[in-house]
């Protein structure tokens, strides 16, 4: 292989709904393009290598390690963080059941928590506590203890539920 | 016009105090609005990245910076010499912990190098990962020097000495006496004794340490942007150690990501960072990688203890004796020490008992490895694990049930005020009425009959039972006579604005457990608003109260009553006005629900609104003379008692897998005893935080050394949190025993579940392996350690 190596990477993708272009390290991790180059600071970096899950976020549909992905994979990818999920209005009702249950203390893991759940949520309708606890057992909660944010889910599944039998 | 928070007055259904509110700032949580540090950017604003020491203990040679130099981004590069220069090293001893001592520490390490993690060299650039290479390229040379890593072999005469100054490893040690001990253990029917150890290991806040220093040179100002607990006490550490006028420095705390005793001690790195932002006059950042936490936040409860009890054939406890060493680090970390925590065990060791024979001896020595000092719950889980590790001992050599055991020896709920064979002096604790409900809660019978059930198929499970004490509201007894600038008063402004709003200024800081909730909670009730009205501002030294921060379990107690002072005194000032405006007596009106009304008749008279228009646009129509003032701060400070003590007790019951070692928690139960609960679900959720946190320790965290002093577990990888797929729903229930010192009658919460829930895990598990004839003492209490207990495998030392 002949050539170098280029050390930045142009990129054009979507974050929360909105057209982003942008020339980036190579090395340059999501959770940095974002908090560091965008302004989205609702990602946390807890670990900076994929044990934590406070830096979860969405991207094409599916939930990944910020800290483990490259913004120099994603031209073309559609990105979702907490602050376009939250204005989105998409986990409304898991953000008022995290408040209302206190599901969270610091709030630091809560992002990166929120999204694992809301993906849990979107594939099963009607999780055990024990799926709830395998499901983000990825995402580090030093606060709370979990029982919670186990609570906290478990309602929005109970009234999700509710709310498709009434539509039916 | 008087509020009386006794009961009565209490169940009134309007009452804040008592009653499950949303906190506040939740919903921005959970939008991802928070401000932690590293969401502050300021202009011009520089990183830095630290050279750490790869050796446990070196000398440091020539450091060779022009390679990081020429790192494009790299700004500057400053040694342990450079700094001193800028910053004056501290020693950190408390005068009351007599003949404590320590060496001078320097933000850099200057001569030499005392733990793998100290911070050597300071590489500051444009970003942090060019900082970063900075410090990739650095030269350093280390002559490396002798190790003490091992805590039971630090004392011996050829053990080499970590700072030869001080003539000796040894930084302190106390002997507390009481009674007749040796008589007592003499004459006891029966006595017996284990060997602990609490595993060295470390708070793992998600949100790393954080800082953002900012000089203004014209203004000979230094502004920090801290994620702290104390942000009064680093003001005054920053001006003293930077030699700035402390009213020139200023400490602003926003969102916390998690402290937990970690985010209350003086850092080196974060002293160099403010010298850094001094020397360059502009804004410096530096967070803390997870790397960089594991070896250079403070670790915690490196202990090992000897305990024995004394029983008489009654099942009386008659004596307790206990050793306790423990390995702190090459310093004793600033302004707090690192001899609290073994006094603390001192103090608490067979604290819920009655019984007055008593020897307990603390031994404190330097190590290198990373230092220790206060982390949640400071020597709780050590002091409940030994004594009610010995309690379970002892009630099985007696032939008694856990349970009957423990209801004989806890001091009696009518015996208060009772000082403990510790010296420890309780105002009024409940364990009896705890016990008895815990195990209401938990269907003690049924459980242990299940147990036997189960047993017969070869399922293994156990029941372990914690009762436990904890220390909160502390006095200056705790630091303040020690020297320490740690205040132990706080203090609290409240202030009503034209619309009838209210601010609460506080001394107190909020970390998540839900301060700012409480404090709007009690400074509603006070004034007499909605809660909506109420506005909580904490965290920043040029704008609260000067206080102590939220730190052993004094948020509510102390920063709550403060509140709650100043709520009631500006509903006072309120109805000065108000009496005046409406030709009123102003002892027959009130404040309710953010309207003036007649006391007697609960009638409106005026929304507090009209009242704020005519105090601060028409004041010409009120009376010359008239006080009007709509702001009132009001100080507490505990002063009847040294500490507001709690009680409370857990339970604890998990299967063993005596094939594979591995402890599976089932379910957990505390009953805990914390006075007045002003939000009943913010406490269970403190105390259900705390037992998995306690969890952690008992089964799986270890900061775990290799000989030469090396960090073996320093990532998330190899150090294991607790996560939710093991563990268990927790049952919480309450008893309240309102403390007399206060209004409010608060006392702590947040320390409760870390206390209780390593000795119940101990005891389960025991309990379960009792047909085995194997026990655990030391933890985390690994599959493999139980293999060991159990004969499988070869025991090996960890």
């Amino acid at each position: 292989m002949t050539g170098s190596f280029s050390s930045h990477v142009e990129i054009t993708l979507r974050v929360n709904g909105e057209p982003v272009t942008a020339r980036v390290e190579a090395r340059r991790h999501l959770i940095d393009f974002l908090r560091l180059d965008l302004g989205l600071t609702g990602s946390h970096a807890g670990c900076e290598h994929g044990v934590c899950g406070a830096c979860t976020l969405r991207v094409d549909g599916e939930i990944v390690r910020g800290c483990l992905t490259l913004a120099a994979q994603l031209d073309g990818s559609e990105v979702w963080t907490i602050e376009g999920l939250s204005d989105s209005g998409a986990i409304r009702d898991l953000q008022d059941a995290f408040v209302a249950r206190n599901a969270l203390q610091c709030g630091f893991c809560t992002p990166g928590m929120l999204a694992a759940c809301a993906e849990l949520l979107d594939h099963n309708a009607d999780p055990s506590r024990d799926d709830i606890r395998e499901h983000i057992s990825g995402n580090y909660c030093r606060c709370t203890g979990y029982e919670a944010i186990v609570d906290a889910v478990a309602a929005v599944a109970a009234a999700r539920r509710g709310l498709a039998r009434a539509a039916e | 016009m008087t509020v009386n928070l006794h009961l009565s007055e209490l169940d009134r259904p309007n009452s804040y105090i008592g009653k499950t509110v949303p906190r506040p700032n939740a919903p921005r949580l959970v939008e991802g609005r928070g401000v932690y540090v590293d969401d502050v950017v300021l202009p011009r604003m520089v990183h830095v990245a630290f050279f750490r020491s790869p050796h446990a203990h070196a000398r440091i040679g020539e450091i060779a910076t022009a390679a990081a130099l020429a790192v494009p981004g790299v700004i500057r590069v400053f040694t342990g010499r450079d700094i001193a220069d800028i910053c004056s090293p501290w020693v950190a001893v408390l005068a009351h912990l007599k003949g404590l001592k320590s060496a001078p520490q320097h933000a850099l390490a200057v001569e030499r190098a005392t733990w793998v993690g100290e911070p050597v060299v300071a590489v500051v650039a444009a970003t942090r990962a060019a900082a970063e290479d900075g410090v990739a390229v650095l030269e350093v040379q280390f002559e490396p020097l002798p190790v003490v890593a091992d805590m039971e072999t630090a004392l011996d005469p050829d053990t080499p000495l970590i700072h030869p100054e001080l003539g000796d490893n040894l930084v302190f040690q106390r002997l507390h006496e009481k009674g007749e001990p040796d008589a007592a253990m003499a004459g006891a029917a029966k006595v017996v004794e284990a060997v602990f150890h609490t595993g060295r290991h470390t708070g793992v806040c998600l949100e790393p340490r954080s800082i953002l220093a900012n000089y203004s040179r014209p203004e000979n100002q230094l502004t920090v942007h801290h994620s702290t607990q104390a942000p009064h006490m680093m003001q005054t550490i920053f001006a003293k150690h930077l030699d700035l006028p402390e009213g020139n420095v200023r400490v602003i705390c926003g969102d916390v990501g998690g402290s937990y005793g970690v985010k209350v001690h003086v850092y080196p790195d974060e002293m160099a960072v403010a010298a850094i932002a001094k020397a360059m006059a502009r804004p410096v950042k530096f967070v803390a990688d997870r790397l960089e936490s594991f070896a250079s936040d403070i670790h915690a409860r490196d202990h090992r203890i000897k305990g024995r009890m004394g029983v008489d054939a009654q099942g009386r406890i008659v004596a307790m004796e206990i050793d306790d060493l423990t390995g702190i680090g090459p310093y004793s970390v600033y302004p707090r020490t690192s001899a609290i925590e073994g006094n603390q065990v001192v103090n608490l060791c067979g604290g819920p008992y009655d019984f007055q024979n008593y020897r307990a001896q603390t031994t404190v020595v330097l190590q290198n490895k990373t230092p220790t000092c206060q982390y949640r719950a400071v020597g709780h889980p050590i002091a409940t694990a030994v004594t009610e590790g010995l309690v379970d001992l002892a009630a099985d050599a007696i032939g008694l049930d856990p349970a009957e055991f423990r209801r004989r020896n806890i001091v009696r709920d009518d015996a208060y005020p009772y000082t403990s064979a510790a010296n420890m002096r309780f105002e009024g604790l409940s364990h009896q009425a705890s016990l008895e409900k815990l195990l209401t809660m938990m269907d003690y019978d049924a459980l242990r009959a299940e147990q036997v059930r189960l047993r017969e198929r070869g399922i293994h499970r156990g029941i372990g039972l914690a009762s436990f004490i904890e220390l909160t509201n502390p006095s200056p007894f705790m630091y303040g006579i020690g020297g320490a600038r740690i205040s132990a008063q706080d203090g609290c402004t409240v202030r009503m604005d034209p619309d009838g709003s209210v601010v609460a200024l506080s001394g107190v800081t909020e970390q998540g457990q839900g301060t700012d909730t409480i404090l709007a909670q009690v400074v509603a009730e006070g004034v007499g608003v909605p809660i909506e009205r109420v506005r909580v501002i904490t965290g920043d030294t040029q704008v609260t109260p000067y206080g102590g921060g939220t730190w052993a379990s004094r948020g509510a107690g102390i920063g709550g009553e403060a509140a709650l002072q100043a709520g009631l005194a500006l509903r006072e000032n309120i109805l000065v006005v108000a009496a005046a405006m409406l030709q009123a007596e102003a002892g027959a009106l009130d404040v309710v629900a953010g309207e003036i009304v007649d006391k007697a008749t609960g009638q409106p008279r005026m929304p507090l609104a009209e009242l704020g228009r005519i105090v601060y646009f028409r004041g010409d129509t009120l009376p010359k003379g008239l006080p009007r003032e709509l702001v009132a701060t009001r100080h507490f400070i505990t002063s009847d008692y040294p500490f507001a003590f709690t009680n409370g007790v857990q339970a604890s019951y998990v299967e063993v897998d005596v094939e594979t070692g591995f402890v599976r928690l089932l379910k957990h139960w505390c009953v805990e005893d914390c006075g007045r609960i002003i939000n009943p679900q913010l406490v269970d959720e403190q105390v259900r935080g705390g037992i998995v946190q306690g969890i952690g320790g008992a089964l799986y965290e270890h900061c775990l050394y290799s000989e030469d002093g090396q960090l073996m577990t320093a990532n998330m990888a190899d150090y294991l949190v607790p996560m939710a797929a093991e563990m268990p729903d927790m049952v919480i229930g309450h008893v309240e025993t309102p403390t007399r010192e206060s209004l409010l009658g608060a006392k702590g919460a947040g320390e409760a579940g870390t206390a209780g829930a390593p000795a119940a895990i101990m005891n389960a598990i025991n309990d379960a392996l009792k047909p085995f004839k194997a026990r655990v003492t030391a933890m985390p209490f690994t599959p493999e350690r139980i293999l060991a207990a159990l004969g499988t495998i070869p025991e090996r030392r960890l």
